[in-house]
């Protein structure tokens, strides 16, 4: 086992990939599966908001890897710009439309349960609004991907909106807080306090925790898999274009 | 720079240059508003901060993608790139000339505009000022998203689409600031944050704008 670069080498994270991908996404599916099942058949109404309570096992997981994969682009995005290993460029981009999927599945679940337990499908939350601003991050990043010809330069460009793009997240984050006071809930799933037993403030019980917590790590799961086989496309999509390009000069 | 500045401001005044695009987009939604919701005077009074600093910021986005795209397309870019001066100024005066083209003229208008959409008389001062302190970023971030974009064909729309979330912020405080002068509260908050948002894009982004363009010219 030596250095983690030695995965930078195409040849070598499409071999590692092969191994690994089938195990992982057979984790995930058996991870949702359990957690999905469990969450919606074999735990209670809550007693005040019914069964629209089990959304939240889609819609935390979710809401959680939006935020991740746009880290991990953030993370991806920061070694192409550094090392210039052309791997990691191609995990950032094929996270984008994951990242994109997983906000979307968070406004969307968050929409319908917000209809009966909020009276509304929308409103200016501070949280609402900063994954509507995320959403859009993602647009244009990804909009920016597909906009450049040149795999290098779109790489470069793409790479430092993420970096930029991300300081304008947090700041948009704290700007938005500041702008409306939220309905939404603060963070009830896990809190420091929770873990040591010193909090006192309301939290998720337990009996809706255990599932809920098989689903995210179902959901993160999910994502490895799927950015490893869509990285893994785009170097195979790379590598058949330089073909095509040998060929045609040949 | 001073020469760079200079001929910006010579172009920009000059026949199409552009000039009074901004300033005439401006005065376009302003005068629609009232037709829009109503000629309510309570009501135009609620929302005039709000409608004066969108109308500023979409005034501003008009004009971005002529920062960079002219000197793109007959190659004075390049020359620029090669001059002695560092990109980061070019970008850097580039930007200012945008804000004293677009962002100035807002500012002086703006009160004018703010009498049609009868703002209180005590939020005058406080919009100039939030307009005065928020121009530049828009311009410095505008930038930016020119400097993204500028080898693309038909960029304008995806810098609209990428400039978008990043005026977020400021639009927040600066609207916040115009809002809180009007109704006479404690301004204290977002004056300080929006001049935090601003002097700090105005230190930071340009090495961003010129990376970004020092990848397209390559």
């Amino acid at each position: 086992m030596g250095s983690i670069w030695e995965y930078a080498n195409p040849v070598k994270f499409s071999q590692t990939v092969s191994r690994f991908l089938a195990p992982v996404a057979m984790g995930a599916t058996v991870c949702l599966v359990i957690g999905l099942v469990w969450g919606f058949f074999f735990t209670p109404d809550d007693f005040r908001q019914g069964a629209t309570v089990k959304i939240i096992y889609l819609h935390v997981p979710a809401a959680l890897m939006a935020i991740n994969a746009w880290f991990m682009m953030l993370v991806t995005s920061l070694i192409w710009l550094v090392r210039r290993h052309h791997v990691s460029a191609l995990a950032a981009k094929a996270a984008a439309p994951i990242g994109v999927t997983m906000t979307v599945i968070a406004l969307i679940t968050g929409a319908i349960w917000g209809q009966p337990m909020w009276g509304t499908w929308w409103a200016w939350d501070p949280r609402l609004t900063s994954f509507l601003i995320l959403f859009l991050f993602y647009l244009g990043y990804i909009a920016l991907w597909e906009a450049i010809d040149d795999p290098d330069t779109a790489a470069d460009l793409t790479s430092v909106l993420c970096i930029v793009g991300s300081v304008f997240a947090v700041l948009s984050r704290y700007a938005v807080n500041f702008w409306n006071q939220g309905l939404h809930q603060g963070a009830s799933v896990m809190r420091a306090g929770a873990i040591t037993g010193t909090d006192t403030e309301e939290k998720v019980s337990n009996v809706f925790f255990y599932p809920l917590l098989v689903c995210i790590i179902g959901f993160v799961l999910l994502f490895v898999a799927l950015v490893l086989l869509r990285t893994r496309t785009e170097i195979h999509k790379r590598r058949t274009r330089a073909l095509l390009a040998r060929e045609r000069m040949a | 720079m001073r020469a760079l500045l200079k001929r910006d401001l010579i172009l920009a005044f000059r026949a199409g240059g552009g000039f009074g695009l901004g300033i005439a987009f401006f005065l376009i939604v302003v005068v629609l508003v009232p037709f829009s919701v109503g000629p309510e005077s309570g009501l135009l009074t609620k929302i005039a901060p709000g409608v004066l600093w969108l109308g500023a910021l979409l005034a501003c986005l008009l004009s971005l993608d002529r920062i960079l795209a002219l000197d793109w397309e007959d190659g004075t870019l390049d020359l620029m790139a090669t001059a002695p001066l560092p990109l980061e100024a070019v970008v850097t005066v580039k930007a200012l000339a945008h804000w004293m083209t677009t962002g100035v003229p807002l500012v002086v208008a703006a009160p004018l505009f703010g009498v049609l959409l009868n703002l209180p008389p005590q939020g005058f001062v406080w919009l100039v000022v939030s307009l005065a302190l928020g121009t530049p970023a828009l311009s410095v971030i505008g930038t930016f998203g020119a400097a993204l974009t500028v080898g693309l064909k038909r960029g304008g729309l995806l810098l609209s689409l990428l400039i978008l979330p990043l005026y977020v912020p400021t639009l927040i405080f600066g609207a916040e600031l115009a809002r809180r002068g009007a109704e006479g509260q404690a301004v204290s908050t977002p004056l300080l944050m929006l001049a935090g948002i601003s002097f700090g894009v105005i230190a930071l982004l340009p090495f961003a704008s010129a990376l970004v363009l020092r990848v397209n010219l390559r």
